[in-house]
């Protein structure tokens, strides 16, 4: 990290403090203490960018002090807030050429969030609201226009309009007439003027967004869903207008002036109701991002000398003791100070065991404390906090696009105009066709009309537009529950498609840290009398208690877990290579390998052959020597997760290779991996090597995923078709992953993979049901069933049928949520 | 067929024709006269209206430079509540009725698409 610091005190500001003193810290801000801004800038690529934001900052009047920090891409400028503003900074930085933005409160993670949930609400309710009305309109439209119908049919001067409506007509006319015969005595064109306002009506204020958005993308030169509503349901409407203001017209060319506003009110009903369903089910896609924004504590209890105050969480800062209570929510980042409890991680990493914490442990915000109470230390807060980063990494993941939507792009890109194409030739062949077959010309036309109508609102471009996007979201939030963060649709699809699991040993397989697993005495004569395992572990863990070595952290950590007194060396040397020496007790203690023995003149043949066994076991072994005599023998592994060996049979039954690569000699590597159940092992690779043996995998063919901590083995990770970085719970910030799992747990790579794999099918599913339902659609609104069936679709079924398809596109993704 | 029908087919090419020219022709037409950005302060800032569609939908700017976009989004209509780049990873929430500032800048020349979260709306960033 690059940061470079220019420290210059504002030549306007008044000297209004004695040299060499500064302002008194109080709560308001006093004249003359200075506000600091964090200003994010863009654009930056190198130190002489940097050098030139420091510089016009540091010369712009007013500010104090200013640091740009080329890795984190922001500014972070003290200023004096009576010489100038935020804004004049971002000015001057936007002047340098590079993007400046002053930092929004309402753009954390969170908040933005909570804006677009209520906006998705507001949109769903007025959908709703709209839906139930027009409804409400189209059925008495429906009921008024049946006298119309039969005077039209009792004239003998056409077809009814619309097939639906005929059919409705014949099966409810002779119940209509009883229940209602005065409908039957309203002249005809009071019927007609009736339905013109209705239709009106609905068109203007329920559906008067399909008509204003339908223009705005014309003028565009762009049409989308809202272009075929219009044109369809406009077309309809503007010959009922004319059939209604001068019937006489078509009349007198054979036509029977008929109307279609029953259908028009219909179809925006029923189009209405499938877009609320829509909107209701898209809310659903994102439920668990939403679950993950709400879990953050509006409040926090932070100790303020004796006192216990409770402050906003955003007025949190880095630093400051919180305390919590059983049953509490975590509000913030820290690292415990005092007390213990067992905090439930499992919204945050699926991990559904509550997890001890101890003082110096860190607990994550958001989370929810058990049955004890703690103190802890705030550590990271706001937008850098594990939760904010969280919910920020699946928001950009939700709205990424996955490659296997490019065909449906390039569909949609033309889909529209292709369809009103498509009911152009439809009106013109059915008009000829009917023509030539001896109808008149007007109703020719009343059938052209019906079948190209039904063509423009039958055709869905939304289903496809839907197939891919809401997978993506659904799964990426089954993810989150899940404790696997999937950073977005194209780690998705390349997840779905892996051939081969890779996993870096250490950290994934195994634990990563060592653990003493034997402790060996030597043979009774020669160790020297009153010693024992507990006694030699004691002595020894005294004597490392002094060392870093992670051999000897080991040794502490077992000595403390099996109870035995770790005391302080009197005296301690450490031989580099070779291990350690010193006084613990009056005892002259040597631990190490066999060199050191043989430098302190021990014998190690008496236990040469357990070293032997151990080191076959895959273990790192240490001599001990106690006052000139061999004790005996401390050996330590890291050892593989519990879930190692379930979670590679699973891989496996999955149909996965699955490869162990390791910096370890082969024979630990074998042993780890015969422990695990993995058969091809890659012993002895350096961190570049693990890049070479991953391409070499991609070379013959196959799809790796590389499963690592994410730190040491970011460049494999880079390399792998789909990195998976094991995070461990709170280091999300495992950049170099496509994947991050939050549970140090292997069985998440096999969730990770399974998921995706459904979601790739829960894709295709989608495709190929939004493309199908357009490729037979269509052609049977255009009557191409006709000639040998006589089935023709009207335009209210085709509606219904398209309000359908988007609705059960979205509904098929929301079935991944129970992955 | 009589003199009816050539009509009614005539009328319906020139209308097939004529939808055809204006929403692919024209539009390319319309995208290529889009004008260049305005160099305010040193970086390049273009307002687009954000309403049905992408207004100007094409945008040129120049390659290696910072991009100031200030999408306006008169609606609230869901289709057009993201904007996506693809190319930079950059998928953004517009609020309806608000003016929202996306900042990146094109590496080399070349068309960088953008689109709604749905991938219905097109719009074009073409770098010089």
């Amino acid at each position: 990290m690059t940061i470079t610091k220019i420290t210059k005190t504002a030549p306007t500001a008044p000297s209004t403090h004695p040299a060499g003193t500064s302002p008194a810290p109080s709560p308001a801000s006093p004249p003359g203490s200075p506000e600091t801004v964090v200003i994010p800038v863009t654009g930056m690529t190198c130190a002489a960018c940097q050098g030139r934001v420091q510089r016009a900052l540091s010369k712009t009047a007013g500010v104090v002090d200013a640091n740009v920090n080329l890795m984190m891409g922001s500014a972070t400028v003290a200023y004096d807030a009576r010489t100038t503003t935020p804004g004049t900074l971002v000015e001057a930085i936007r002047r340098t050429g590079y993007g400046a933005e002053l930092p929004r409160a309402e753009e954390s993670a969170f908040d933005e969030q909570d804006a677009r949930d209520r906006a998705q609400e507001e949109e769903f309710r007025e959908l709703r609201t709209k839906a139930i009305a027009s409804a409400i309109v189209g059925v008495v439209a429906m009921l008024l226009s049946m006298p119309l119908m039969a005077a039209g049919a009792r004239a003998a001067r056409g077809v009814v309009a619309d097939p639906f409506m005929r059919w409705a007509m014949d099966s409810l006319t002779p119940a209509l007439r009883g229940a209602a015969p005065w409908l039957y005595a309203i002249p005809p064109a009071a019927i007609s003027w009736t339905l013109l306002a209705l239709a009106l009506g609905v068109m203007g204020w329920a559906g008067r967004h399909f008509y204003t958005r339908a223009w705005s993308g014309f003028r565009h030169h762009s049409a989308d869903m809202n272009t075929l509503i219009a044109v369809g349901t406009g077309a309809a409407f503007a010959y009922s207008v004319i059939a209604t203001v001068a019937p006489g017209f078509f009349v007198a060319h054979g036509v029977a002036p008929d109307v279609y506003y029953e259908a028009v009110v219909i179809i925006i009903a029923l189009i209405l109701t499938g877009n609320a369903f829509e909107a209701r089910a898209k809310r659903r896609t994102s439920a668990a991002l939403r679950a993950l924004a709400q879990l953050r504590p509006a409040t926090a209890r932070v100790a303020r000398g004796d006192a216990e105050v409770d402050v906003p969480v955003e007025q949190v800062m880095s630093g400051d003791v919180i305390v919590v209570r059983p049953g509490e929510r975590v509000p913030v980042d820290g690292e415990i100070v005092s007390g213990a409890s067992a905090v439930d991680e499992s919204m945050l990493t699926g991990e559904s065991i509550p997890v001890e914490k101890q003082p110096g442990d860190r607990v994550i915000g958001g989370t929810i404390n058990g049955t004890g109470a703690f103190r802890y230390r705030a550590t990271t807060v706001g937008e850098a906090s594990v939760l904010s980063r969280i919910v920020r990494l699946m928001r950009d993941a939700q709205g990424s696009r996955a490659p296997v939507q490019r065909l449906a792009d390039r569909i949609s890109a033309v889909f529209v105009p292709v369809v009103i194409s498509i009911a152009v030739v439809t009106f013109a062949t059915w008009f000829v066709a009917s023509h030539v077959a001896g109808s008149t010309p007007g109703a020719a036309a009343v059938r052209a009309f019906a079948a190209a109508v039904a063509v423009l609102i039958i055709a869905c471009p939304c289903a496809m537009g839907l197939a891919v996007p809401t997978a993506v979201m659904v799964s990426t939030g089954r993810g989150a529950e899940l404790g696997v963060l999937i950073k977005g649709g194209e780690a998705l699809q390349r997840a779905g498609d892996v051939s081969v699991v890779v996993f870096d040993k250490t950290g994934t397989v195994t634990e990563g840290k060592p653990a003493v697993t034997d402790v060996i005495l030597a043979p009774a004569p020669a160790r020297g009398a009153g010693l024992d395992e507990r006694r030699l572990l004691s002595l020894v863990a005294s004597l490392e208690g002094s060392s870093e070595h992670p051999l000897a952290e080991a040794i502490v950590r077992r000595a403390r877990e099996v109870g035995v007194p770790v005391g302080t060396a009197e005296s301690f040397q450490s031989h580099t290579g070779r291990g350690a020496s010193g006084v613990v007790e009056g005892h002259a203690l040597a631990a190490g390998n066999a060199a050191l023995m043989r430098d302190w003149g021990v014998d190690v043949a008496p236990l040469a052959a357990e070293v032997e066994r151990l080191g076959g076991e895959g273990k790192t072994t240490m001599y001990v020597d106690v006052d000139g005599r061999l004790a005996g023998v401390i050996a330590a592994a890291d050892p593989i997760k519990p879930t190692s060996r379930s979670s590679v049979e699973r891989l496996r039954a999955m149909g996965l290779d699955v490869v162990m690569l390791t910096g370890d000699t082969e024979r630990t590597a074998r042993a780890v991996a015969r422990a695990a159940g993995i058969d091809h092992v890659v012993a002895g690779v350096l961190p570049e090597g693990k890049v070479e043996e991953v391409r070499r995998l991609q070379g013959e063919g196959k799809v790796v995923a590389m499963v690592g901590d994410g730190i040491n083995d970011a460049p494999a990770l880079a390399q792998a078709d789909v990195g998976i970085a094991m995070g461990g719970g709170t280091d999300i910030a495992a950049e170099a992953g496509d994947v991050v799992l939050m549970r140090g747990d292997p069985r998440s790579v096999a969730d990770a993979i399974a998921l995706s794999r459904r979601t790739m099918r829960t894709m295709k599913q989608n495709l190929f049901w939004a493309f199908i339902y357009n490729v037979i659609g269509i052609p049977v609104a255009a009557g191409v069933l006709y000639p040998a069936f006589g089935l023709l679709l009207s335009p209210i079924l085709a509606s219904a049928a398209m309000a359908f398809s988007s609705v059960s596109v979205v509904s098929n993704s929301l079935r991944l949520r129970r992955a | 067929m009589g003199t009816l029908d050539f009509i009614i087919i005539a009328l319906a090419l020139a209308l097939v024709a004529w939808v055809n020219w204006y929403f692919f022709l024209a539009e390319r037409a319309h995208a290529a006269a889009a004008p260049a950005a305005a160099r305010a302060g040193g970086v390049q800032e273009v307002t687009i209206a954000v309403e049905g569609g992408y207004e100007p939908r094409t945008i040129r700017v120049r390659a290696g430079e910072p991009v100031r976009l200030v999408f306006d989004r008169r609606e609230n209509a869901s289709c057009s509540e993201e904007v996506v780049f693809g190319d930079f990873g950059i998928r953004k929430y517009l609020p309806a009725f608000e003016k929202t500032v996306v900042e990146l800048t094109p590496p080399r020349p070349g068309t960088y698409d953008f689109t709604c979260g749905m991938s219905m709306l097109h719009g074009k960033l073409v770098a010089e």
